[in-house]
């Protein structure tokens, strides 16, 4: 295991060389400032210091070999010598066809329907914080419709003064807001309780998404429909689907920050995603995010409905299974380079990678290269927003040994992402649900990089 | 001058009627309007574990098992024992477990699987899912009567009540008083509200922390390609490639110009595969096991070489059908394109 530089600086791969300048020359700069002359010479001197630099300080992987021409170069290409297509052609845009290999996928042999299943997130190939809507896991009870918004409704009922139903234009002429949040599945993660089980990070951490979302806030239907907030201490959050999907969301929680959303990145949710209504709860496992909704019920006891007493229930060691767990904690992962990517050469790497809290705001990320036993610190790419993947990215140049990639993040309330140990330590191996342990990935000598955990 | 003129004209509008800006607005005048009862009645058809919410009603556990053998079964296993399409339903709990309401073959290593009666804790949860959403290809159709009916079929078939047991509205609180797991959940911990208090502390510490580093589990050998080639996973240039899962690991670091796969390019062929998957055939008809419909290879033996095979099951497909292999009737799928049906036939023919 060798060690290998981590900077925390962006950008470059190289400093510019200090002291490369003698330093009567720089005085002389200083004092009478730029001339043609002195131009040429500082020009020569850098080309100079650069040279010396590549070969001495940055690993062992030269600048490639400026060889014979390129041909992409040199040879005219058919896009530039041809005419292109049209404007609309495609008038709903879709990817380029060389991105095709990077696609939803289901994992071999977890489900044994694909009706009652889940379709990973390629987070392998992903850049930033927002997924592209068409790459949104997916997480269906009882396969997926797309209701045809005419005949959608939200109901409003149960300890309210006036039961209400909404039709989409209702909903949709009320005072909107959009926010950015994260949605995790409860069981991401889940197949690694244990063992390490998947290939890639698609397969490890695919449960997760971040859009921005537009709708109201939740609280603002149940103020209309007069909800009893003394004695209604829960809601009830129903869907369209033939699973009639229902959790059990504490008021707290309702009245806080969850919001009726039609608007996914600009446009409409997807069919996949609960066209044309979903709850957002932030911060909250998936589940509770019912799409298609078309209830919420206000009552004074939980409901322990299917997905909250047989599934999404967290078995401890003494036996016992936890009910109502809802809160996604502060959770990391590097997605490049990640578990089935091959690096090439040696040298340099952005090491990049997506950071969360159901709790609030990623506060820090840490990035190890060791296997744990020596971290920096990452630099965050902005916006860092409160319950939404935050990107962030660590320079690295490796030197062709075998290396354990490990990252680490912290959030707002000082939470830090626990080693694999101490979750299995408190919850056993078997609860499937909320394992936000720090991800392990070997790099072999060969390039190639592995899912691991480490002791 | 001017300038006032144009103020004193913006004040008069705003306090004129019918301008009222978003921030003074206390109610949403005509957007939503009153549910009415029936409305209610329709949708809201939860039952919580207080049992508020059971609507009235009974069935014998008789009658359950003849609507578990014709809607249930092809799914779930005539004993709710299966494994083939959901996790088993029967199974892992017994007559102790009903007087401690624990069940302890949760923390028993050996049992394979954990049922559902295993862990539901609540009856009602059982009797709100059948009813919401059972049988999962034709939700709602069954009746309260109907849910009671399989409900106490299950119950039986899980040593809870007797085989001339009649479960109803009534006495679902006796069940719940019996039910194996009813004191096998807990709320205590820390991940129901925001702030909850997270049951680890981890220490964020820089340097030399852990003093060694060794790896405890790795994937096997032979999963290589379990999730298929990952080198078709990832893109085809920048930083890194996917690893070519269908080869043995390389001997050294490849270089630049290292290229596993080709880019895909837009393939025109039609992929039956797919097909399959998208207008849903595969929810219900698998490769070699029958589901809840024939497999593949059951539909190819039975229409090879028959003259009248392409206008038999294009038809299927279209009309849909019943009593060929059992009492599940096939939907009907209109939607699907004759020229689709073809290729899927074709592939099918082809033994997929």
């Amino acid at each position: 295991m060798s060690v290998t530089k981590l900077s925390q600086k962006p950008g470059q791969l190289r400093r510019a060389p200090e002291n490369f300048l003698p330093s009567e020359f720089r005085t002389e700069l200083t004092a009478q400032g730029m001339s043609e002359q002195r131009r040429g010479f500082l020009q020569k001197s850098f080309m100079g210091a650069l040279g010396a630099g590549l070969a001495a300080g940055v690993g062992s992987r030269a600048m490639a070999q400026s060889g014979p021409d390129d041909p992409a170069i040199v040879t005219k290409q058919e896009w530039q010598t041809t005419l292109g297509k049209p404007v609309a052609v495609k008038p709903y845009g879709t990817p380029s066809i060389y991105e095709e290999y990077l696609q939803r996928r289901e994992s071999p042999g977890l489900t044994q329907t694909s009706v009652a299943s889940v379709s990973f997130a390629p987070l392998q190939g992903f850049f930033g914080m927002i997924t592209p809507s068409g790459l949104h896991f997916e997480r269906h009870h009882q396969g997926w419709y797309d209701i045809d918004p005419a005949k959608h409704r939200l109901m409003i009922n149960g300890m309210v003064k006036k039961p209400l139903v909404f039709t989409m234009e209702d909903i949709m002429r009320l005072p909107s807001v959009s926010r950015i949040h994260f949605i995790e599945c409860g069981a991401n993660t889940g197949m690694e309780w244990g063992n390490a089980a998947v290939p890639t990070v698609q397969y490890t951490h695919g449960m997760v998404s971040c859009s921005e979302f537009t709708g109201v806030p939740l609280s603002m239907l149940l103020e209309m429909a007069g909800a009893d907030l003394k004695k209604g201490k829960f809601v009830l959050a129903e869907g369209n689907d033939g699973s009639g999907m229902t959790r059990t969301i504490p008021m707290e929680t309702a009245l806080d920050d969850v919001m009726v959303a039609w608007g996914m990145n600009g446009e409409m949710l997807r069919p996949e995603n609960g066209y044309p209504l979903r709850l957002v709860v932030p911060g909250v496992q998936g589940v509770s995010w019912v799409k298609w909704l078309r209830r919420i019920e206000v009552g004074d006891k939980p409901w322990g409905t299917k997905d909250e007493a047989i599934h999404y229930v967290d078995l401890m060691p003494s036996g016992l299974h936890r009910q109502y767990t809802s809160i996604q904690e502060c959770k990391s992962v590097i997605t490049t380079p990640s578990g089935g990517q091959q690096l090439l050469t040696t040298g340099f790497y952005n090491i990049s990678g997506l950071a969360w809290s159901g709790r609030g705001k990623v506060d820090r990320v840490d990035v190890s290269v060791d296997g744990g036993r020596n971290w920096s610190t990452a630099r965050l790419e902005s916006p860092v927003l409160d319950k939404s993947l935050t990107r962030f990215n660590i320079d690295w140049v490796w030197d062709g040994k075998p290396v354990i990639l490990q990252s680490r993040a912290i959030d707002s309330t000082g939470y830090v992402q626990p080693p694999s140990r101490l979750l299995r330590e408190k919850r056993g191996t078997r609860s499937i649900y909320h394992n936000n342990a720090i991800q392990s990935w070997q790099i072999d000598s060969n390039g190639e990089v592995r899912n691991v955990q480490v002791g | 001058m001017f300038k006032w003129a144009k103020t004193a004209a913006a004040l008069a509008f705003a306090t004129s009627a019918g301008a009222v800006i978003a921030q003074d607005v206390l109610s949403y005048e005509g957007i939503g309007r009153e549910a009415t009862a029936n409305e209610v009645s329709a949708w809201d058809i939860d039952v919580r574990p207080d049992l508020k919410g059971l609507p009235k009603g009974s069935g014998s556990v008789a009658d359950g098992m003849e609507l578990w053998e014709a809607q249930c079964a092809s799914c779930h296993g005539v004993f709710g024992e299966s494994n083939e399409i959901f996790t088993p339903i029967v199974g892992g709990t017994t007559e102790a477990d009903q007087k401690t309401g624990r069940v302890a073959s949760l923390t028993d290593p050996a049992q394979p699987q954990r049922t559902t009666l295993m862990k539901v804790p609540t009856v009602s949860t059982l009797y709100d899912y059948i009813y919401r959403a059972m049988p999962w290809n034709a939700p709602r159709s069954l009746t309260a009567d109907d849910t009671y009916a399989v409900l106490a079929y299950i119950l039986n078939l899980g040593y809870i009540v007797p085989d001339d047991f009649t479960l109803s509205h009534e006495n679902m609180a006796e069940i719940q008083a019996i039910m194996p797991n009813r004191n096998g959940m807990t709320t205590d911990h820390g991940l129901l509200t925001v702030d909850g208090e997270p049951d680890v502390k981890a220490q964020a510490c820089m340097s030399d922390c852990a003093t060694q580093v060794v790896v405890t589990s790795t994937l096997p050998d032979f999963a290589r390609n379990a999730h298929e080639n990952l080198a078709e996973q990832n893109r085809t240039f920048g930083p890194y490639r996917g690893v070519d899962t269908t080869k043995p690991p390389l001997a050294q670091l490849p270089g630049v110009n290292y290229q596993p796969v080709v880019a895909m390019a837009q393939s025109a062929e039609i992929d039956p595969k797919k097909l399959f998957t998208q207008n849903n055939c595969a929810a219900c008809h698998a490769a070699a096991s029958a589901m809840v419909g024939p497999s593949i290879q059951q539909v190819a033996q039975k229409y090879q070489g028959k003259p009248q095979m392409w206008a038999e099951l294009q038809n299927k497909v279209k009309q849909g059908g019943v009593g060929n292999w059992g009492s599940i009737p096939m939907p009907p799928h209109p939607q699907v394109s004759d020229e689709d049906i073809t290729v899927m036939i074709e592939w099918m023919m082809k033994g997929s």
